[in-house]
């Protein structure tokens, strides 16, 4: 500590002639809530220095491989926007459950039964379509009761974990099938979320309130689940998914107008976010940003919100029929996003993950219901996962027995680790995992494109993944070095 | 000499076969630092965490302010105004200053935090303790030092309108500008009126801050005495047997854990 202290108390005559508002708090020692740009850009490069990497390699990495590809392809093609529009859709799957898992990972567990469980959830959904709202002949009787039975169990754990929003969900889950409905795509969306919920109560519970290693745990469900799954489907078959509004999920666009509505409504919601806290911390005196940096950085976001919406709303087709406006997906991610980031950053909820993940004891004695909080972040996983499984089930077009199983969770959890969230716990947004599911999504379509065989995706996604978590593991290091 | 805010009566404490604390008496006054005394596995730390709620006693009395309370539970403790602050530091690394010192209570809405509320109010806080340490309140707890995070910890305690502080070992993994920090900061929190009871096993900082003398001898209150009545060997006797002079068991050698 003692390299920082010398340039912190310059900083202290330089931020009380920079902010009066600090003066209130004056005789609180050395303490200073406003800076300058140029002294909030130095404390961000001591931040790197000293570990505090957060996304930027995984930001940096994502524009080498976008270079990278785009001189490579000489087809042109992958620099194309029929490409990009097309990437964002393949992606946005996996990267709906990287999100979900960030908040598991955030208290230091891991779920491997992530890919599965939304697999299921996927294959009940499309297992309603194509049995024409019949779910009970579709699964068979025996099948159908056992099922409703594993849906009372997770409303009876949810109850025991006092986690009510997971009993209610389930219950609804337990009530769309006992009651049924014709099929209604809406609905079976609905279902499918319901489905994760009752997943996610069950893992919550081993980990959380009996206690098992949530390795152990999710692995043998991560089995079990895809062995349910192919009982549902049948060995060999897939159930397709043709309803108009579940294939628009992933492969639909917005209308021109839609999609600039969407721009001004997520940009405009930014800066407003940004400029209003940064005006009210000024004028209370709180810690703040130095206001150009705010400004640059809603100055960033808006301009390439704008080219980004313009460029999409662009006729990409390569055909006849043209194919314009920003694909549904963005939207999607982008609400689950914001819902994630102000869940974990504004929320009394939020705040006790982080703590859980970052010191399990302090937590329990500072009054955390920490069982309570372990098992919830099991529970948002599984529902991120179904999202998740709608959206990638939309983009292929159907279900198979093979859904979210193989490397589906690890890509998640890749994602999720390249974007910067710690395997450790406690560190991490959920902005990490989209950064990251862009990276492994680029790599992927990128080798594709450049005709590489499959052999070398796998390689190349694993070195990925290697890298990440060896920044994660160095830039620990450098701040436990710099830390004490 | 002021009234007790804080007494325990005939305290009883087993682990399985282990009883670590015998008919436990002790007593804390608001406005002094009582020190607690004793050697390792004396049980000094137990004591606290059945004060603290952490662990439950087996029978005796707690009362509080004169009227007897049962103390469960972490949060039955902190709504009478107990504090600790534990020896391992129970603060999250990876979150902020006010983060920590608002766990598990923080102000707000439980879907919108009054962050600019809970900043403030710690920022008080750690002015009022006269703490000019810190550089900012949005530091990340594993940027600071072990005597901030002391700091912290303690300031953390003295937010809550608390009555009664309880402290861990706060000096012992501690340099020596940090442990005067940590002592100052003690000898106010007594000044501010509050109960203060200090474990240490470093006679010269108990003899320094604290008004009184708490001695544990293999789970018994062997003496609780004036610091000024008292010296610097005798006390050193009463941890080591158990008995010095008059004060202490009268037939140390007879007991047993």
């Amino acid at each position: 500590m003692s390299a920082p202290e010398k340039p912190d108390l310059e900083k202290k005559s330089a931020a009380q002639r920079a902010a009066p508002a600090a003066s209130r708090a004056a005789d609180f020692g050395i303490d200073t809530t406003a800076r300058t740009t140029g002294q909030a850009v130095a404390a961000y490069l001591r931040g790197l220095r000293t570990g505090e990497l957060g996304a930027l390699p995984a930001l940096l990495g994502l524009l080498a491989l976008l270079i990278l590809f785009s001189t490579l392809d000489s087809t042109g093609t992958f620099p194309s926007l029929l490409n990009i529009a097309n990437l964002l859709q393949q992606g946005a799957g996996r990267t709906i459950i990287a999100m979900g898992l960030v908040f598991v990972l955030l208290t230091g567990e891991i779920d491997l039964a992530a890919g599965t469980a939304s697999g299921l959830a996927a294959a009940v959904m499309a297992l309603h379509l194509v049995s024409g709202g019949n779910l009970l002949g579709g699964m068979g009787t025996t099948v159908f009761v056992l099922f409703l039975l594993v849906i009372v169990l997770a409303i009876v754990l949810a109850l025991l974990l006092r986690i009510w929003a997971g009993a209610a969900l389930s219950a609804l889950a337990l009530g769309l099938m006992v009651i049924g409905f014709p099929p209604n795509p809406w609905l079976q969306m609905l279902l499918a979320v319901c489905v994760g919920v009752v997943i996610g109560c069950i893992t919550g519970f081993l980990v959380a309130k009996v206690g098992m290693p949530s390795f152990v745990v999710t692995l043998a469900l991560f089995i079990s689940w895809q062995g349910i799954i192919l009982a549902l489907i049948g060995d060999g078959g897939t159930l397709g998914l043709r309803d108009p509004v579940l294939n628009a999920v992933a492969n639909g666009n917005l209308s021109t107008l839609g999609s600039w509505v969407l721009f001004v409504v997520a940009a405009g919601g930014y800066a407003a976010v940004l400029l209003n806290r940064q005006v009210s911390r000024r004028r209370l005196g709180l810690v703040a940003q130095p206001t150009g940096l705010v400004l640059i950085k809603v100055g960033a976001v808006v301009v390439l919100g704008a080219v980004a919406t313009f460029l999409l709303t662009l006729d990409r087709s390569p055909g006849d029929l043209p194919i314009t406006g920003v694909p549904f997906v963005v939207p999607i991610v982008l609400t689950l996003l914001v819902a994630g980031t102000f869940v974990l950053d504004r929320t009394r909820f939020g705040r006790h993950v982080y703590a859980v993940g970052g010191n399990r004891e302090a937590a329990r004695r500072a009054g955390i219901d920490v069982v309570r909080i372990r098992a919830s972040v099991f529970v948002i996983a599984s529902v991120f996962a179904a999202i998740g499984a709608i959206v990638y089930s939309s983009k292929v077009g159907s279900v198979s027995p093979g859904a979210g199983g193989g490397n589906t969770l690890l890509f998640a959890v890749g994602a999720a680790v390249i974007g910067g969230t710690s395997l450790f716990g406690g560190r991490g947004r959920i902005s990490n995992a989209v950064i990251g599911g862009a990276v492994l999504a680029t790599v992927e379509n990128g080798l594709g494109l450049l005709r590489q065989p499959a052999a070398v995706v796998f390689v190349v996604t694993g070195l990925v993944l290697l890298l990440a978590a060896s920044v994660d593991v160095l830039s620990r290091r450098r701040s436990a070095v710099a830390g004490r | 000499m002021s009234e007790p805010i804080l007494q325990l009566r005939g305290v009883n404490k087993s682990f399985g076969a282990v009883q670590v604390l015998h008919d436990v008496d002790f007593t804390v006054r608001a406005g002094e630092v009582t020190a607690l005394v004793g050697d390792n596995g004396a049980g000094k730390s137990t004591l606290v965490k059945c004060v603290a709620g952490i662990h439950p006693t087996d029978s005796g009395e707690v009362i509080f302010d004169g009227a007897p309370v049962s103390v469960t539970a972490p949060a039955d403790a902190a709504k009478l105004g107990i504090e600790v602050v534990y020896q391992d530091l129970a603060l999250a690394d990876n979150l902020d200053i006010v983060q920590n010192m608002f766990l598990g209570r923080e102000r707000g809405k439980p879907w919108l935090l009054d962050e600019a509320d809970m900043e403030q109010a710690a920022r008080d806080t750690l002015a009022s303790l006269s703490v000019r340490t810190v550089t900012s309140v949005r530091m990340p707890v594993a940027a600071l030092s072990g005597g901030q995070r002391q700091t912290v910890a303690i300031a953390k305690a003295v937010l809550w309108d608390s009555k009664v502080v309880l402290l861990d070992e706060p000096t012992a993994a501690l340099g020596v500008a940090q442990t005067r920090q940590v002592l100052d900061l003690v000898r106010r929190l007594a000044e501010q009126g509050l109960g203060v009871v200090l474990i240490s096993h470093n006679m010269a900082d108990v003899f320094e801050v604290s008004d009184r003398i708490a001695c544990l001898y293999l789970g018994r209150m062997v003496a609780q005495v004036p610091t000024k009545d008292v010296t610097h060997g005798q006390v050193v006797e009463l941890i080591t047997a158990g008995r010095s002079g008059d004060l202490g068991l009268q037939r140390p050698e007879a007991v047993t854990v």
